[in-house]
């Protein structure tokens, strides 16, 4: 089950929280069946927050990256090299 | 006897006249006279004295300098021989002056006429000088403040140059010789790429070397270029026409020969300052470039408030799906638990209702009861004896139907 759940993107794990939101809307499905698509509707919600989160702190570490190496105060030790004075 | 031939005679005389060392290089001072001009350009004229003349002949070539005048007195250069043809002694002259000019000057001028005219003094030849030379010769006395000042000059200006000194007479009858000699050895030491031939100011005599026909000949000849530095600002020699560049003096032909150390060096630092600009500002584009991708790319982050929000909405609605689910069966309960409770025959009871009883059994009809029997009546609390009074009311249309259509009920009470 671990490894289905880490290949499953967020679009495929959206589309199946979306199909299983419509099933309930349309009722008529037993009180069991109903649970069971509400329990596995949310997991799927958590599973869909959960991948967002990641990729919100994955872009602010890759922009806090880029923020330092572009930073003026702190030249590469190479371009100090070139500079010297005859 | 022996009897000849005129043009026997003239030749001979030719030859005899031609042979004589004297006659083949002559000065000859004299008047112009008969000056006549051929159609070819060429000069007949006449030199003569008080008491005698001489016919002379100037072939046209490049150079003839001033032109000449009838009744001029002038001094001549050439050779003496028989014209054969008209059988006359003919001055073949090839270089004419007025007269007035000291002897050496006019040789002088002669020279540098008949070597300008063989081209030692060509623009084109001149050779350009090496920009850092690496070997310098000097042609100079070994003697003297000159070598010691073009020294102290190579060394300020370009202390990485070496200088080969080729020692010799710079005035005296060795001097000619010896400068030959040295640029000779100069063009065969290795390495030197310029020469310097030098000497301090003097008289025209002591500068006369640097004015020997062999001399120029050899700097002409040298396949190093050489620089000349003779004398003073205004003294101009051979030398200094044949050299590939002349300096002024021999302070002047070391400046020349090297360039400044503090030129190259304060160019160099332009040229490090200016590439550094270059590097410094393509690195600058280059950042610039790179910010603005960077910011392209920051649009293109992907929307996860907008996922977020999505995903919420579905959560929400899903809540909600199920929440109506369970309300609605909750509701279908309700509505059951209320029709049971509604049915209840206990309820019925509470709501005044009694039930007549007959042995357990329930009785629901009036056809059913006899008078005076004895009945049960239960009410919510309990229950009572009864008899039968008169005789019961019934609605007969409707009891009759009602008895067809008359539920079973099964016993309420157990």
């Amino acid at each position: 089950m671990a490894a289905k759940k880490q290949q499953e993107s967020f679009e495929e794990l959206y589309r199946r929280l979306e199909e299983t939101v419509a099933r309930l809307e349309q009722g008529g499905l037993p009180l069991e069946e109903s649970l069971a698509l509400y329990e596995e509707g949310m997991a799927l919600a958590r599973r869909c927050q959960a991948l967002l989160d990641a990729a919100e702190l994955k872009i602010t570490r890759l922009r806090e990256a880029v923020v330092e190496a572009g930073a003026p105060e702190r030249p590469p030790p190479a371009e100090s090299e070139e500079a010297e004075p005859l | 006897m022996q009897i000849y031939a005129v043009s026997d005679i003239t030749t001979y005389l030719r030859e005899l006249l031609e042979s004589d060392l004297h006659l083949a290089d002559l000065w000859v001072s004299g008047e112009v006279s008969n000056l006549v001009r051929s159609t070819a350009g060429h000069l007949y004229f006449t030199l003569k004295d008080e008491s005698s003349q001489l016919r002379c002949v100037f072939f046209r070539r490049p150079i003839m300098g001033e032109p000449l005048e009838n009744g001029q007195q002038v001094v001549a250069h050439g050779r003496i021989s028989l014209y054969e043809t008209r059988g006359d002694l003919q001055f073949y002259v090839d270089f004419v002056q007025p007269e007035g000019i000291g002897a050496l000057q006019m040789e002088l001028e002669r020279l540098k006429a008949q070597l300008q005219e063989e081209g030692l003094f060509e623009e084109a030849r001149k050779r350009p000088l090496p920009r850092f030379p690496r070997r310098i010769g000097v042609a100079t006395s070994p003697t003297g403040a000159v070598f010691h000042d073009i020294c102290q000059i190579l060394a300020r200006r370009w202390p990485l140059v070496e200088v080969v000194l080729a020692p010799t007479a710079v005035q005296g009858p060795e001097a000619a010789s010896g400068l030959i000699h040295a640029l000779v050895a100069l063009n065969d030491e290795p390495g030197v790429d310029v020469i310097i031939a030098a000497r301090g100011g003097g008289s025209v005599e002591e500068l006369w070397a640097f004015n020997a026909e062999a001399v120029a000949r050899a700097i002409y000849a040298s396949g190093v270029p050489v620089v000349s530095g003779v004398g003073h600002e205004t003294d101009y020699t051979i030398a200094d026409f044949v050299a590939d560049v002349r300096a002024p003096t021999p302070s002047a032909a070391a400046e020349l020969a090297v360039p400044d150390r503090m030129e190259v060096l304060v160019r160099l630092g332009v040229l490090a300052a200016t590439m550094a600009g270059e590097v410094k500002g393509l690195l600058d584009e280059g950042r610039a470039e790179v910010q603005a991708t960077v910011v392209r790319l920051e649009r293109t982050t992907p929307d996860l408030a907008g996922r977020r929000l999505r995903v919420d909405e579905l959560t929400r609605a899903g809540t909600s799906a199920i929440e109506s689910c369970l309300r609605s069966l909750r509701q279908g309960v309700q509505g059951f638990a209320l029709q049971l409770r509604s049915l209840d025959p206990q309820a019925t009871l509470g709501r005044g209702y009694a039930l007549v009883q007959r042995d357990g059994h329930a009785v629901t009809s009036v056809r059913e009861v006899t008078v005076g029997e004895r009945l049960g009546v239960r009410v919510s609390d309990g229950e009572f004896p009864v008899r039968v009074e008169t005789a019961g009311r019934g609605r007969r249309g409707r009891a009759r139907r009602g008895e067809r259509q008359r539920p079973q009920q099964a016993p309420l009470f157990r």
